[in-house]
């Protein structure tokens, strides 16, 4: 692979030069943190889909281990006006928003008024400056870059993204908006977004993270976002994406959930060259709980993979996991959902539900959802179905007038709108809902005559 | 074995010779019928006998294979035409069983469907708010919870609703033929009552109905001008209001046995 590593050497000349010239974070703590995960890279590599990797067996990254990126060192966020995003992104006035550009934060594009709250939404490069101690107490915490390669190389890369800290207590009057956006670039650029929330015991926010792209290039996002919910805190989440068709996109979720906690977190993901979609979760106290729900929409030669991994480690804990997929043309999708019940976790309950429509000959979908159980006294379910449009219903349809086509697009909007439904914030949903209309199957109707 | 009574309009529906297969298996063995404008017959018979299967061969249903015979509706070679296209000159089929869609809400399929056939028609679209008034009324008439109205179609509905919710679209819809798959089965007597009263108000000389049941027990609601009996696939006698009371009566085996004789 003399291609691959000669990229990985490119990585490496950019940590140096990274290291040489960084703007802000020079403390001591955090070199030392960047240099151990540029290591931990090193040593890894990007991973294989070879055998015995399970993690990976489904998506090759080896376009992306092969691909040259350039670190857009000289990034002005300050390009992008507010009009270029406007119908593009997820937006509403009344959002907290913190906007990135090539993973900068931009300060002309935010909104950091966390009106009515003690709450912190700041870029961490500000963070760094004025809560060092708590940047420094819960950084690369959860999101543990000793195994993955990807959590290392945005470790390594960490310059800016954003510190999010709710106060124990704190119920956010409004939803926070956290937008990466990836401009045009001559070469195909790399970017490491990063997020970092601390949701305080019993405090209560809503967390949107969205990628959009004002280029139809390729090029690379490969962002960390890690989440503690201590006790009783509760963390509804929603992941965004529509990158360029030619991106790649590997997106890292890793939580960590104190007792009686919960985290709901529901992506919507329009498909790439490659996507994948990590999310970890660890219940690792009796009362935590997640719900994880996703919808993604594949069409040409798109690749998405979501991964899910939950780790019920303590007794009462519970998981529901419902992913839907509607792919077409030649797109791949993958699910594989990993449930893991340990030992001592009496009680846990766990679900997953994969349902896929394939609308072409030539797509394809891998799903397989996994149980792990160690422990005798829970409950745990699973399934998958993948499928074309049933005729049946169609027919039904048929024989109240509507043509064939009709009938099939109304089926596979309704199919994928059960997960846009279930989204709490207004505006968000009605964004989701355009982008549905736009990513499914269209269908004019027939003009009379 | 078509009838006239001495009407010697020609029939809307001409069911000539009609033979069904699904798979290997003949359902269908030679149906003759003839349906006039402003009638509405009664088919009745035993379990698989072929009354679905005759009704939903005339809606297009897939899975069947005709054999051999013609459907003449309007002129028009039936068996040739789509599904949608039946449906939007004028063939309606109220589904023994209608099917749930998840996620496609019940007031948009319905005003989908009243559009699709109104534009094969040349009139325009209705608007929401003229939609909106005549679909109300239907759902009035039909004493249907209107909070479904607004849910998925037939999602979580009751075997009840469900009915309710295929005779509202049969009002709105309006069709020159209706095919009434068994409508009646499953009901209670509340909602037997308000179906049997939609097919009676929906009653004129511009369209037809063709009701299958198994029992006669719609037929107190809904009195037909002929009652057909289809047994093992071959319509083995007809009649008036009475033959449905003498078959109530007298079950289904002595006109088996008729049909064996004269088969």
């Amino acid at each position: 692979m003399p291609q691959a590593l000669a990229q990985h050497k490119s990585y490496q000349a950019d940590f140096e030069r990274l290291e040489r010239g960084l703007r802000f974070g020079d403390a001591p703590w955090l070199q030392a943190l960047r240099r151990q995960a540029m290591d931990s890279f090193d040593q890894l590599g990007f991973p294989t889909a070879l055998r015995g990797n399970e993690k990976w067996k489904y998506t090759r990254v080896a376009p992306i281990a092969e691909a040259a990126f350039e670190h857009p060192f000289d990034g002005q966020p300050d390009r992008v006006q507010a009009s270029d995003i406007q119908g593009i992104a997820p937006w509403d006035k009344g959002w907290t928003n913190l906007v990135f550009v090539d993973g900068r934060y931009s300060a002309a594009l935010s909104t950091p008024n966390g009106a009515g709250s003690s709450m912190q939404a700041i870029s961490l490069a500000a963070a760094l400056a004025t809560e060092e101690a708590l940047v420094q107490q819960h950084l690369a915490r959860y999101a543990d870059f000793k195994d993955d390669a990807f959590i290392a190389l945005n470790t390594a890369f960490l310059e800016d993204g954003a510190l999010v800290w709710v106060p124990p207590g704190e119920t956010l009057p409004t939803p926070l908006h956290i937008l990466f956006i990836t401009t045009e670039h001559q070469k195909p650029v790399v970017t490491y977004p990063r997020v970092l929330l601390v949701a305080g015991s019993n405090s209560r926010l809503i967390l949107i993270e969205s990628y959009i792209s004002l280029s139809s290039n390729g090029y690379f996002t490969n962002s960390v976002v890690e989440m503690l919910a201590e006790e009783g805190a509760q963390i509804e989440h929603y992941r965004f994406a529509r990158e360029s068709p030619r991106a790649y996109h590997v997106g890292m979720t890793r939580a960590y959930l104190a007792k009686d906690s919960v985290l709901k977190t529901t992506s919507l993901t329009v498909g790439c060259a490659i996507l994948r979609n990590d999310l970890m979760v660890l219940l690792d106290a009796p009362g935590a709980s997640t719900e994880v729900r996703g919808l993604h929409l594949t069409n040409g030669v798109d690749h998405v993979d979501n991964h899910i991994d939950i780790d019920h480690a303590k007794p009462y804990t519970k998981s529901n996991q419902y992913f839907k997929g509607v792919l077409d043309g030649k797109s791949r999708a993958v699910f594989s959902g990993r449930v893991l019940i340990r030992q001592n976790a009496v009680k846990a309950q766990a679900h997953q539900k994969d349902y896929n429509i394939i609308l072409s000959e030539g797509a394809e979908i891998d799903t397989k959802p996994a149980l792990e159980i160690y422990c005798d006294d829970v409950m745990a379910t699973h399934g998958a179905t993948a499928g074309h449009v049933a005729e049946e219903l169609l027919f039904y349809m048929r024989s109240r007038g509507l043509d064939r086509e009709l009938a099939r697009a109304l089926l596979v909007r309704g199919f994928a709108s059960e997960i846009i439904d279930g989204v709490g914030v207004d505006s968000l949903r009605s964004y989701l809902d355009r982008q549905l209309s736009q990513a499914l199957p269209t269908h004019q109707p027939e003009r009379s005559l | 074995m078509s009838h006239h009574n001495g009407d010697t309009r020609p029939p809307m529906l001409q069911i000539a010779n009609l033979h069904v297969a699904i798979g290997d298996v003949e359902i269908l063995k030679g149906v003759d019928l003839a349906v006039r404008l402003g009638e509405v017959h009664a088919i009745m018979g035993p379990n698989g006998s072929g009354k679905s299967t005759l009704v939903n061969v005339l809606a297009g249903r897939p899975g069947y294979t005709v054999t051999q015979g013609e459907v003449l509706y309007e002129g028009m070679d039936l068996l040739r035409m789509l599904p949608e296209e039946r449906a939007r000159a004028g063939v309606f089929l109220a589904f023994q069983y209608p099917v749930e869609l998840p996620g496609v809400r019940n007031w948009q399929f319905i005003k989908t469907a009243v559009d699709s056939i109104r534009r094969h028609k040349g009139l325009k679209e209705l608007s929401v708010r003229e939609f909106d008034r005549l679909l109300q009324d239907k759902v009035r008439t039909m004493e249907f919870d209107p909070e479904l109205i607004k849910r998925a179609v037939n999602e979580g509905f009751s075997g009840g609703e469900k009915k309710r919710n295929e005779t509202i679209q049969l009002l709105m819809l309006d069709p020159k033929l209706a095919l009434l798959d068994e409508t009646d089965s499953g009901l209670d007597i509340d909602a037997l009552r308000t179906v049997a009263s939609a097919v009676n108000t929906r009653r004129s000389s511009s369209n037809a109905t063709i009701l299958v049941t198994h029992y006669q027990r719609i037929l107190n609601y809904v009195t037909p001008d002929h009652v057909h009996i289809l047994i093992d696939g071959r319509l083995v006698m007809f009649g008036g209001p009475a033959l449905a009371l003498e078959v109530e009566a007298k079950g289904y085996d002595w006109l088996r046995q008729a049909a064996e004789t004269t088969g």
